[in-house]
């Protein structure tokens, strides 16, 4: 067990940053952390990388407690924060032999040290920049280089992707993607398609606690065992709620009058082996309902974060609008 | 071994910038006015009025020098890559203590050149000049300690400059309330003037009491700097 976090709650004041989770991370795994905005995210990481202290729980890093073993423990972290530690005033290069010190890089190996990681995370060009005038881009890329000093065992990355054009993230990705293959890795993101694309697993969290764990697949397959589509239809709802029980093997539908368009939004939900798109046409057809709109809804990742995510009360009040039919 | 990696990073930054060179320029500026028109003007080969100018002149920069040294760390996010490398706290303030004072101990030694120019033209008593000397960088020392600890403070450098020179000040003119206390009040107000022990200095009078007094003053503030950072990070 690389990463053993076990019963952490963090209080600032009179609120619950963090309340009361555990979990724990293998070596060799990346790790997506999700979550809205003030879930708690930076919290945690924070917490892991023993900047500062849980209120009560434990943190273990490669078997050493983050708080009594200290220095034992950070000497397997890498760390980039939500902003990247920087010395503005320093240049690329120089930094870096700053950062070797700091993790006890030996002397010997400092020089080819900075050039290892300078090389992995692309920074050959501006290595003798003074840091201060970079893009943000190539700031974030200096934040990486410098949680990758040292060959930690463990890489705790808070939002390394924020604030950077597609492109950049794209590259950004790909050489997380190839950290990951040597090195443990946690990542905080609100961006979701990022985790499903980089990581192993994912803990979503919500207002400080853990809503779920999974691998990426697991998660979107749970809610993934049937088709979806999406329609627009003209009628009145009771019509298409009849047309739409009288189809074979469709699971489930949701229907919803839209006023602004004149139609029904329906929701439509089918056994995951039948392709019923020519029937729901042809029932629709003779029922004299004309479908405006017709397309497949598919499962994303989104999809589950807002289900776990999403206030309950938010879902009750759009269910009463909601015809449901069982399956 | 992290403290010099601490110290050379912060030392060179002091170099990168304008502003060690602007701060010993200016104290070495005015310490070579008054020097200059006190030796021309009197034609003695004294030099306590220059450490005595020296110090007062430093009590107002000292905490230009020192006030970016943790909350700058804290303004820019880069306290998180220090206090998640495996480094201690008390290497951490202690690299920054020493590097403020080899800047401040640069302009001193600079300043040699003035009692090796009394030695050029004259003949001067070198004792008074030793423990002047020592005096000077006693009380510049324990100046920078009072600085660091104003840092720690708070994340605005500004705030933490003012905060800095409150302290400086109040050290300063607590000897003045000597005359208007009586009895244990007095003797207490007496013994914390940074200013009244600066004067035995500057006579020629070297005693281990006052020496461990500005020490102490030293590793007071710098402890309770090391106990702020640490602190900080718990609430």
């Amino acid at each position: 067990m690389m990463i053993e976090v076990n019963n952490v709650t963090k209080v600032y004041g009179s609120r619950k940053a963090v309340d009361n989770i555990s979990f724990s991370v293998d070596s060799g795994e990346i790790v997506g952390f999700l979550g809205p905005n003030g879930a708690g995210k930076s919290s945690t990481m924070k917490m892991i990388t023993g900047f500062m202290p849980p209120t009560s729980g434990t943190i273990k890093i490669a078997g050493y407690d983050i708080i009594e073993d200290s220095i034992k423990a950070k000497k397997h972290i890498g760390y980039l924060p939500e902003v990247p530690p920087l010395y503005l005033d320093m240049t690329v290069e120089a930094y870096l032999a700053f950062v070797c010190e700091l993790k006890e890089v030996p002397n010997d190996k400092k020089k080819a040290t900075v050039d290892k990681v300078i090389g992995e995370v692309g920074l050959a060009d501006v290595r003798k920049r003074i840091i201060k005038n970079l893009s943000k881009g190539y700031k974030q890329r200096v934040g990486l280089a410098q949680a990758i000093v040292g060959d930690p065992d463990v890489l705790v990355l808070d939002e390394p992707t924020v604030g950077l054009d597609p492109k950049q993230i794209k590259e950004i990705r790909d050489i997380i993607k190839e950290l990951g293959k040597k090195h443990t890795i946690i990542l905080s993101t609100h961006i979701l398609p990022e985790v499903s694309m980089i990581c192993d697993r994912v803990i979503i969290i919500n207002k400080g606690k853990i809503v779920a764990i999974d691998s990426t697949e697991n998660l979107t397959d749970t809610i993934g065992k049937s088709k979806r589509y999406f329609l627009k239809v003209i009628g009145s709802v009771e019509k298409i709620s009849t047309t739409l029980i009288g189809i074979n093997g469709i699971k489930n539908f949701k229907s919803k009058a839209n006023s602004k368009e004149n139609c029904i939004d329906v929701d439509v939900e089918t056994d995951v082996d039948h392709d019923l798109r020519k029937e729901i046409f042809f029932s629709f057809a003779n029922q004299s309902l004309p479908i405006i709109e017709f397309r497949p809804v598919n499962y994303s990742l989104e999809e589950v974060f807002l289900q776990l995510t999403t206030d309950e009360e938010v879902n009750d009040n759009e269910n009463a609008d909601n015809i449901q039919k069982g399956a | 071994m992290k403290m010099l990696t601490i110290y050379k990073r912060e030392l060179k930054s002091y170099f990168l910038s304008p502003l060690a060179y602007v701060l010993v320029g200016f104290l070495l500026l005015i310490s070579g006015y008054f020097f200059a028109t006190f030796v021309l003007s009197t034609q003695y080969a004294l030099m306590s009025p220059v450490f005595g100018n020296t110090v007062f002149v430093f009590m107002f920069i000292s905490p230009i020098l020192t006030m970016r040294l943790i909350s700058e760390e804290m303004k820019n996010d880069t306290d998180q890559l220090l206090m998640t490398s495996p480094l201690r706290i008390t290497d951490m303030v202690l690299g920054k203590y020493f590097a403020a004072l080899t800047v401040y101990t640069l302009s001193l030694v600079i300043s040699l050149i003035y009692p090796l120019y009394l030695k050029i033209y004259s003949t001067p008593d070198f004792g008074p000049i030793l423990t002047g000397y020592i005096g000077t960088f006693l009380m510049g020392a324990a100046f920078i300690a009072i600085g660091i600890f104003a840092s720690s403070l708070t994340e605005n450098q500004l705030i933490a400059g003012v905060i800095g020179f409150s302290i400086l000040l109040f050290f300063w003119i607590v000897s003045w309330l000597g005359d208007v206390f009586q009895g244990i009040a007095k003797n207490i107000v007496d013994n914390i003037s940074l200013l009244q022990r600066f004067t035995n200095f500057q006579n020629g009078v070297l005693s281990l009491n006052d020496i461990v007094f500005y020490l102490s003053v030293i590793i007071f503030f710098v402890f309770v700097t090391i106990m702020v950072v640490d602190k900080r990070r718990w609430s």
